[in-house]
């Protein structure tokens, strides 16, 4: 459940953000979160809502982007997609597959008032 | 900025609509300016505003784990970090590489548990220096401790400085704690794919260790569909097959270590 400790990140980064805004609230937090990336989209969500509490993130609605994988196959010399961090190449079947994208964990932007 | 009454709020975008009392303002379903606390639009009144920011989440966590890197480069201290599943065995493969490497290598420990010193109390049986770290409910370590950490175990100039990481083959993967390599340490008594099951923590670490290779003419654990498995998830993965029981294996890490640290 290292879900939380990434959630306290994302609610301390974002009111620390809010107060160098001077704004009071946080009202939304957008992230990306990538497909091959080592957080689960609805565990975060949970987290949130018990992490906000008491925050000037309190009551903010937390939206998650996910993105794609991607990775170079050697064999093919190109970019393709990748369902999972040690996937195949899609069109070749070779695991010779380097991740290029997917594994992101940002906070996009945030609404403050 | 609004190009109707010149405004500065013009970027806000809202998924949501409701009534407000000047209608201008509702370019479409998608801007709005009446949504603030306030629930007024004033031109230059701060209201709700996106800012865009693009921060890692666990940018925090590297800020300080690139800190204790820098402390640990500036004394030359050789860190390796040790994770794997609980019961793999990585209390006794370090109790063993200590006494195997005493008088060679300067070692000291950072044990991460849960819950109790009982691992730091094994270490310090051989003599070198250990410190406890209980995360309480927590399940990894985290950078932050580890700096802390670091203050308080002072480990000497150029020694190895091992962290065992809490017993779990997930969530330490996501950590960076300012380490030279993550050492993931797998059991035979464990299945073949692991790697695959838990591929990010194999992906994060450089080098396997492949542990309780005595037990290996009992079981049916199958070695080469293991590492298959594991180069599978990471081709640069470097793979001992050790037995921390018997000491099979061992000398080539150790030989690892001793380059590693040579080169810190």
């Amino acid at each position: 459940m290292h879900e939380m400790a990434l959630t306290e990140s994302i609610v301390e980064i974002a009111c620390e953000e809010a107060r160098k805004q001077s704004a009071s609230r946080v009202t939304r937090v957008r992230l990306a979160v990538g497909q091959l990336s080592t957080a689960e989209p609805d565990a975060l969500t949970f987290c949130f809502a018990a992490v906000v509490a008491g925050t000037l993130a309190e009551g903010a609605a937390l939206e998650i982007e996910r993105t794609p994988g991607a990775g170079w196959c050697l064999d093919c010399g190109k970019t393709v997609a990748l369902s999972e961090r040690f996937g195949a190449c899609p069109d070749c079947g070779k695991y010779r597959v380097q991740m290029t994208a997917g594994d992101e964990l940002k906070i996009r932007e945030l609404e403050i008032v | 900025m609004c190009t109707v009454c010149g405004c500065g709020e013009a970027t806000l975008v809202h998924d949501h609509s409701h009534t407000h009392d000047h209608d201008h303002h509702r370019h479409g379903e998608t801007l709005d300016y009446g949504g603030g606390l306030a629930g007024v639009h004033a031109p230059g009144l701060s209201q709700e505003r996106i800012v865009k920011i693009e921060r890692d989440i666990l940018s925090k966590n590297d800020a300080y784990a690139a800190r204790n890197r820098r402390v640990l480069a500036r004394s030359g201290i050789f860190a390796l970090n040790f994770v794997s599943s609980p019961g793999s065995g990585k209390t006794s493969l370090l109790v063993r590489t200590i006494k195997d490497l005493a008088g060679r290598v300067a070692i000291s420990v950072i044990e991460g548990d849960q819950q109790t010193s009982n691992d730091a109390e094994r270490i310090r049986a051989t003599g070198a220096p250990a410190l406890q770290i209980n995360t309480g409910k927590g399940c990894h370590l985290d950078a932050h401790m580890v700096g802390h950490a670091l203050e308080t175990l002072k480990p000497a100039d150029n020694s190895v400085l091992f962290i065992e990481n809490v017993g779990n083959l997930v969530c330490p993967a996501a950590f960076d704690l300012g380490e030279a390599h993550k050492v993931v340490v797998l059991s035979v008594t464990e299945g073949e794919d692991k790697p695959l099951k838990y591929p990010d923590m194999f992906a994060a670490a450089d080098v396997m260790l492949l542990n309780k290779s005595d037990l290996l003419p009992h079981l049916d654990f199958d070695v080469a569909a293991c590492m298959w498995n594991a180069l599978r998830v990471n081709p640069r993965l470097q793979i001992f097959t050790v037995s921390a029981r018997s000491g099979e294996g061992l000398p080539e890490f150790y030989a690892w270590i001793e380059s590693g640290a040579a080169r810190q």
